[in-house]
């Protein structure tokens, strides 16, 4: 499609305040051009705020908004090269398919739509509805509609608000795979908001994690699963253990001892800068062997004993919670590759893991911080 | 056709009962209707042939007395076309009040809305006539309107009050409430959210109007100018009170006919001319507004 250079976003100081509320906090980013930006967070957080205000449907209260150059902070919506597939969809109900997804290039005289409109409707498959009214599709179709529809006028960005939201899983899954293959057909820069980990961490090559107005953390998602730089990103997007403890020494490892164990990480991978430290590790980084064969783990490992109090099989893996002797219970995935050799609620066993594997958080965080209240209440009730 | 099963043999009488059921509760109705419509409409309609008894002044019988029709339209052509055209330019007045208003108590009518619909018909807790009579003070020839229009030199025949002008003014006032109300409920109706995908979608704020708000509004539209229209051009209290004789009105002619000439026959013959015209011209309007084309 558009032979015009694609140029980045650049957000700079971006805030917006309703009233006292700071919906979006002094954020800074910058989306390189063609990329699928997913911006991952709880409900509420401000990520259609900051949507609203790139699409120039909100004014932000200070800071500014440029794509390559040119600053559009002040642009009124409609003069910005920006295209929004909105949470709701907000078809025409009163146009036909063809003509809600012709509606941008009539607005901007464009010649010869119809071969456009055409091809649009054929790269996200829906030639055949061209004549249907919106209330006439099914909801995956109409949010394919709302996505030809923003597409068709090339912006330089496209924004996405949780475009598969009121989809059911499968249908979800589905339209993934074909918004991933319509971004990579258009080489269009698109911002998908999402406040589903696994949705954000399969489409993006960057995601941005956003807690209370602010972006947390910033990177392709293998780099921010694997070393989460705060207790909110540890559990936000995936699942972590963490424990609380206290630097001891330093060697080439950072040593923080915990409940009477040391555990130890690389120094590159620990974010703390005082001697308060949460150890951090990802469930199916360890490895649970029986207690009677502790002799078993590997020098150097860092090892937890504990004893088994939930088993939990589904299929490609198995989840244990593992009650640490200092009544912390820590969560495990463990891969079915084994048939039949599991552990039973009430073992006593040992956890480890490679000190590789270990992160090191600031120890003045929230350890609960971005888990979902569901699980929270789950284990207060425990 | 598929085979039927016993389960659905033992249903039917269920279902068929059930058929019956909804039949008695549409007999109210269909009372109604046939005391209240039906045999009215069939009475005026004799009504409308009937011949004199001669030598009995006021008195008809049973005809088929065609030439009633042709009397009425030869000799009230005017009072119908200025039936219409009063109605009409009232309706279009009513329309160019009433949308903003609607439009504004809609939108930014905030959590005041329901108030500013309480205050739109609060007139009509006073007495029709009597707010009609009221617009005599208003135009009156010495009143604060006149006075302006004729320092700026606006009237041609230096009043207003017993003048077409009075008339379609009373009109408008009048059956302004119909207007809104139907457009405020069509507005009402409209997601922000459309307006702001316009806007995302280049349309500039009167182009979102265009393409987006006007069209869904259109129900309301038609509502409202049917609502306002229908009942303008068969009115005669505002031509009655407001009007010279001048400015007499289709409604004047049924009502002097009935009640001053007791000439029945004329009377009910213009009644059915209206009616059919109201009726063709609603057709017409309706097919070409394309209502059935909207959601
Ligand atoms: N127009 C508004 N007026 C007042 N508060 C708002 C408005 N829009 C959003 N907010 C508040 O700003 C916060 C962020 O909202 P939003 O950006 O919609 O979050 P998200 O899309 O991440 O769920 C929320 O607390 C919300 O209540
Ligand atoms: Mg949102």
């Amino acid at each position: 499609m558009g032979a015009r250079p694609v140029e980045d976003l650049h957000l700079v100081s971006l805030t917006k305040a309703f009233g006292d509320m700071v919906a979006v906090d002094d954020l800074t980013l910058t989306i390189p051009a063609g990329s699928f930006f997913a911006l991952l967070g709880a409900s509420g957080c401000g990520k259609t705020t900051t949507l609203r205000m790139i699409a120039g449907l909100e004014d932000p209260t200070s800071g500014s908004i440029r794509i390559g150059e040119q600053d559009v902070t002040g642009l009124k919506a409609y003069r910005r090269p920006v295209n929004t597939v909105f949470q709701s969809y907000a078809l025409f109900p009163h146009l036909d398919i063809f003509e809600n997804v012709a509606f941008g290039l009539r607005r901007r005289r464009v010649k010869n739509i119809k071969p456009k409109v055409n091809a649009m409707l054929e790269l996200v498959q829906l030639g055949p509805m061209a004549r249907r009214k919106p209330s006439q599709l099914s909801g995956g179709q109409q949010q394919r509609v709302a996505v030809a529809r923003a597409l068709i006028n090339e912006p330089d960005v496209l924004l996405l608000d949780e475009p598969l939201g009121a989809l059911d899983l499968k249908l979800r899954r589905q339209m993934q795979i074909e918004l991933k293959r319509i971004q990579t057909e258009v080489g269009t820069t698109f911002v998908h908001v999402t406040h589903d980990q696994e949705e954000a961490m399969t489409m993006a090559d960057t995601v941005a994690v956003m807690n209370a107005g602010r972006i947390e953390q910033l990177g392709h998602p293998a780099e921010i699963y694997e070393l989460p730089r705060s207790a909110f990103v540890a559990n936000f997007l995936g699942q972590s253990n963490l424990i609380e403890g206290q630097r001891q020494d330093d060697g080439d490892m950072v040593t923080v001892v915990a409940h009477g164990v040391a555990f130890r990480l690389l120094r590159s991978r620990n974010a703390a800068a005082g001697g308060s430290v949460i150890v951090g590790v990802r469930p199916e980084k360890i490895t649970v062997v029986d207690a009677a064969d502790a002799a078993r783990v590997p020098d150097g490992h860092n090892q937890v004993a504990g004893t088994v109090t939930d088993v939990s099989y589904s299929g490609v893996s198995t989840q244990y919670l593992i009650r640490a002797r200092w009544g912390q219970e820590l969560i495990v995935f463990e891969q079915n590759v084994i048939v039949g050799d599991r552990c039973d609620v009430g073992d006593e066993v040992v956890m480890h893991w490679a000190p590789e594997h270990s992160f090191g958080l600031d120890g003045s965080q929230d350890v609960y911080a971005g888990v979902e209240p569901a699980v929270l209440e789950l284990e207060a009730a425990q | 056709m598929a085979p039927v099963l016993p389960a659905t043999a033992s249903a039917a009488p269920a279902a068929r009962r059930r058929g019956r059921a909804a039949y008695v509760l549409l007999l109210p109705g269909m009372t109604w209707l046939a005391v209240f419509f039906a045999i009215p409409f069939v009475t005026l309609f004799m009504t409308s042939l009937q011949q004199p008894v001669p030598g009995k002044s006021g008195k008809y019988a049973f005809g088929l007395e065609f030439g009633n029709y042709v009397t009425s339209m030869t000799e009230y052509w005017p009072q119908f076309v200025r039936s219409f055209a009063y109605a009409g330019i009232a309706t279009l007045l009513a329309l160019l009040i009433a949308y903003p208003l609607a439009y504004f108590i809609a939108f930014k009518g905030g959590r005041w809305r329901s108030l500013l619909l309480v205050l739109v018909i609060a007139p009509s807790f006073a007495s029709f006539l009597l707010r009609t009579y009221a617009w005599r003070t208003i135009l009156a020839d010495d009143g604060p309107i006149t006075s302006t229009l004729n320092a700026l030199h606006l009237l041609p025949d230096g009043r207003v009050l017993n003048t077409g002008i009075a008339v379609v003014a009373g009109l408008t006032y009048n059956f302004l409430p119909f207007m809104i109300l139907p457009l405020y409920a069509a507005l009402e109706k409209i997601d922000h959210r459309l307006i702001e995908a316009a806007g995302d979608l280049y349309a500039s704020a009167s182009t979102a109007f265009r393409k987006v708000t006007w069209p869904l509004s259109m129900p309301g539209v038609v509502a409202g100018t049917l609502l306002t229209f229908i009942p303008a051009a068969g009115d005669y209290i505002n031509a009655e009170l407001l009007g010279s004789t001048k400015d007499r009105m289709i409604g004047n002619a049924i009502q002097t006919n009935f009640i001053e000439f007791r000439d029945y026959p004329t009377a009910s013959a213009l009644s059915f001319v209206l009616m059919a015209a109201i009726l063709i011209l609603v057709f017409t309007y309706i097919r070409r507004a394309g209502t059935e084309e909207l959601v």
